[in-house]
């Protein structure tokens, strides 16, 4: 991944103790499918939060020497056919895919899908459901308070069960959508890990903003935490501060890794 | 050229937010008729030379794993296309062009 400079006085020393994740150094891959937007993103926030972030093509044959992977937002493939159903098919996605279902080992591959990233999460099948457009057909971009359900995944580790965290929220295609069965399996097995708070803003079912598999390594969630990881740069949090809690999901899976190791 | 045509339909138990749009905006321009629409996809696939069984059959299962998803949306139609319905067809799209 390219140097950019890092918007304000926080270098990644300074992100690592923001997060109070000891600097593991561990690498992790961020997908650029045609069409991805937040990678740069996603990468910079990889960096705060102590990790370090590698480039990957949708097109290379092969995963490399990563610990964890990010399929970050945008519209790749225009959304084109449906959104993420393109790039599901990427070389790269039957790599990530099998590493990600642990087939192989008992240690499967830490996958966070956002946004668009999830929708591609979805159409591999690595996750339940489907995104379907907004109830309200509008695209929606707006701060959005979240609600931490499940703290046990690879992503969540350091939030509190019930805590509520504010990210962006920026999409068009964010209703999601599963039959009854399976939205009643995913809550008994405490696989919802995130609800919007306040409002439905999309008319997703039971207000699910997120979900996890069963093994908790993948996670897809339609709002943004890639983008409130800078003080200053971030949305207006509950307590009236920028947010950045988006770090924690980068801090969580860093962490893992570190005890993982 | 042979065409094969697959339809795909959201779901009857899916919202269609784009259809109840359409639904809502008929009526001012005064068509009242109709209490109900649902927005779906047509795609046409070329296939050079005859359609054989086997490329109707790989039609099939594009149309099943990748044109529709499963979890949103049915495929309600397969079908190869009459070829002088689709002359007819592309004779309408371009009427302006001399043979």
């Amino acid at each position: 991944m390219s140097e950019t400079p890092l918007i304000g006085d926080v270098g990644t020393a300074a992100g690592a103790a923001l997060s109070g994740t000891p600097l593991s150094g561990a690498r992790i891959g961020v997908v650029t499918f045609p069409g991805t937007l937040d990678d740069r993103d996603a990468a910079r926030a990889v960096k705060l939060a102590g990790g370090t972030p590698v480039a990957l093509w949708h097109a290379d044959s092969e995963l490399g020497d990563v610990d964890a992977v990010v399929l970050p937002g945008g519209f790749s493939y225009g959304d084109y056919l449906r959104a993420g159903a393109i790039a599901r098919f990427a070389p790269l996605m039957s790599k990530i895919t099998k590493a990600a279902s642990g087939a192989a080992s008992s240690n499967p591959l830490p996958v966070l899908g956002i946004c668009n990233g999830f929708q591609i999460l979805t159409e591999a099948h690595l996750l339940p459901g489907s995104m379907i457009k907004n109830d309200h057909l509008k695209f929606i971009c707006r701060d959005q308070a979240l609600r931490v359900e499940n703290n046990r995944t690879a992503w969540t580790n350091q939030f509190e069960e019930g805590q509520e965290i504010t990210v962006v929220l920026k999409n068009q295609d964010g209703q999601y959508v599963a039959d009854e069965k399976t939205l009643d399996e995913l809550e008994g097995e405490g696989r919802v890990a995130f609800r919007y708070v306040g409002w439905n803003p999309n008319g997703s079912r039971r207000g699910i903003a997120g979900i996890t598999n069963a093994a908790g390594n993948v996670l897809g969630l339609m709002p943004h935490p890639e983008h409130a990881v800078e003080p200053g740069f971030g949305p207006l949090g509950a307590d009236g501060h920028y947010s950045t809690d988006g770090l924690g999901f980068f801090a969580s899976v860093l962490s893992q890794l570190v005890d993982a190791k | 050229m042979p065409r094969i045509v697959v339809d795909v339909m959201p779901k009857p138990e899916i919202l269609d937010p784009q259809g109840k749009a359409i639904v809502g905006a008929l009526p001012r321009l005064g068509f009242t008729a109709f209490s109900g629409v649902r927005q779906g996809k047509r795609f046409e696939l070329t296939v050079e030379g005859p359609v054989t069984d086997e490329i109707l059959e790989q039609a099939r299962e594009a149309a099943a794993t990748m044109l529709s998803n499963p979890v949103i949306e049915d495929v309600v139609n397969v079908e190869v296309l009459d070829e002088a319905a689709a002359a007819a067809s592309e004779d309408v799209a371009a009427p302006a062009e001399a043979e």
